[in-house]
């Protein structure tokens, strides 16, 4: 490490996964709007016949926004904000910017395999797990990559302290390593059935009801450390950052750190109430669900407070409408997570839409509305250009606040709807409904939420053009902005 | 377990607010390492202990 005055941090590598970010963003986007139109209107299931169905997009859909969009989104903002609070540049360790690079190129190659063969239905048909057994080889490089650079920056910091945005990132790291490995143990079935096998298919190597365990151990896990845990440390870097306030208090932040590390790795067998997994397991469960509650809202609480006596930036400056409007999403949904993980709440809620609606509310408000706050946030910074129109990103945050709660509400009263007709009974005891009948009247609200993505996907095409100009012919910016970001 | 993680939430927190009233650690300090956060700016860095003169003022 050298002392040098000229020296700059180096974002090549964050801008390379801004890129993606919003190349994945808004391809992933498209499709799960195309698949909740197909729920809604079916023949649009038979568009580009196997690749266009349902069965082949839902899990394209899933694996591009978490894998493609958020987990670019998480590295593009670590490769930015950990130079800065380690204040350490890139460019001072070619080792670490080799790595970097190198990982974005391996990150490049997966991805794109991700995408061509789930599209060919080569899957594990394990949920947020469906990467055949060679990807998760690669995944697993990448991790390991992704580790070497982060310790790497940390080794050289010249910050001896690290931040809380960084604690954030590093059990994000090292949650996924954990929970990846354990869950993706799998076989091929080339070598257990022999001709009849395939090399590119594999089983799981547990079965049935520990299968299972194992499965939403990392299925919960993968909302806790790729949704979750990365995208607070995003807020806990970029809301300070931009408002110009120091978090409102750091000891809370920690406090909520260590709880949500603590909590939320036990949360995961919510998933399975009612099921044939143990039932003190299903209680432990619901119980560390509800506990759950407490430390996130530490957090978000906690970033509503730093804008305490600041609150006309609210009005001033969209990035921090983002913001706020994300921690109020995130406070939203782990409140409704742990209402429908009370085991007799889950025995309405439970296959229903409300579940999707649950997630969507989280995803699009929390983690979309932040990443997308990040990058705009970084790119005056990294471009050395003013953000290309503040009139886009307002009219794109109403646009897509509109989005989320015409998502949010239509699947609240299908899926209540949806549980109440599944457990009606006559006088007799015999079901009231068949499963059409439940069909026919969801059909409205499918609509609705088909228009939600098409609002949404619109605001995201926005945000993707409003970035494109900001890169390549916004107006050139002298020197960095402190605080707020410029934007004409 | 449920105890368990009780008892030690409420000693971390003991802990976090008499490391502080010692002055053995300032955590809220550490929320400027996100404002001031330009390469050659003086690190906060407050993981050491605060100066003797400090901690003498906060006893």
């Amino acid at each position: 490490m050298q002392s040098n005055a000229a020296l700059e941090y180096d974002y090549s590598v964050a801008k390379l996964y801004t890129y993606t970010a919003i190349l994945f963003g808004f391809v992933g986007m498209l499709i799960g709007t195309l698949i909740a139109a197909q729920l809604a209107f079916p023949e649009l299931n038979y568009l580009f016949g196997e690749y266009g169905t349902f069965s082949r997009l839902r899990p394209l859909h899933t694996n591009v926004v978490i894998y493609g969009f958020t987990v670019s989104g998480i590295f593009a903002t670590f490769y930015y904000a950990a130079q800065r609070v380690l204040k350490v540049s890139m460019a001072e360790s070619k080792f670490i910017m080799f790595v970097g690079k190198l990982q974005f190129a391996l990150y490049l190659i997966a991805a794109t395999a991700m995408v061509v063969t789930e599209l060919m239905g080569i899957t594990q048909s394990k949920e947020y797990a469906q990467m055949e057994w060679p990807l998760d080889l690669l995944i697993v490089v990448i991790w390991v990559l992704w580790g070497v650079a982060m310790f790497g920056l940390i080794g050289i910091r010249r910050e001896k302290a690290l931040y809380i945005s960084m604690w954030y990132f590093i059990a994000c790291f090292l949650g996924v390593a954990m929970l990846y490995l354990f869950n993706n143990m799998a076989v091929p079935t080339y070598f257990t059935s022999g001709s009849l096998g395939s090399i590119m298919h594999s089983v799981s190597m547990y079965s049935g009801t520990n299968d299972a365990l194992v499965q939403w151990w990392w299925g919960h896990n993968a909302v806790a450390f790729v949704f979750t845990v990365p995208i607070v440390g995003m807020i806990y870097y970029f809301l300070p950052k931009e408002s110009g306030q120091a978090v409102y208090s750091y000891k809370l932040s920690l406090l909520s750190f260590w709880g949500l590390m603590f909590v939320y790795l036990w949360a995961g067998s919510h998933h399975l109430l009612w099921s044939t997994v143990p039932d003190w397991m299903q209680t432990m469960g619901s119980v560390f669900s509800v506990v759950l509650i407490l430390p996130s809202w530490g957090s978000a609480i906690n970033m509503l407070l730093t804008m305490k006596g600041e609150w006309n930036q609210l009005t001033e400056n969209p990035l921090i409408k983002f913001m706020v409007l994300a921690s109020t999403f995130y406070m939203l949904s782990t409140l409704e997570g742990p209402i429908q993980a009370i085991k007799s709440v889950n025995a309405i809620a439970h296959f229903t839409d409300w579940i999707p609606g649950h997630v969507h509310d989280g995803v699009l408000g929390w983690v979309a509305f932040m990443i997308m706050a990040g990058l705009f946030h970084m790119a005056p910074r990294m471009f050395k250009r003013e953000i290309y129109s503040k009139k886009l990103v307002e009219a794109q945050f109403w646009i897509q606040t509109t989005a989320v709660v015409l998502y949010f509400t239509s699947m609240w009263i299908a899926g209540i709807t949806q549980g109440m007709m599944w457990r009606a009974v006559d006088e007799y005891g015999n079901l009231m409904y068949s499963f059409i009948d439940t069909v026919t009247v969801l059909h409205p609200y499918y609509a609705i939420r088909a228009l939600a993505g098409v609002l949404y996907v619109t605001g995201f095409a926005m945000f993707a053009y409003n970035m494109i100009k900001t890169m390549t012919s916004s107006r050139e910016l002298s020197e960095e902005p402190q605080f707020r970001s410029p934007m004409a | 377990m449920t105890i368990f993680l009780v008892v030690m939430l409420y000693w971390y927190i003991v802990y976090l607010y008499r490391s502080e009233k010692k002055g053995e650690k300032d955590y809220e300090k550490l929320g400027k390492i996100a404002l001031d956060d330009e390469l050659d700016s003086t690190p906060v860095n407050t993981s050491d202990p605060l100066p003797t003169d400090n901690k003498e003022q906060n006893k």
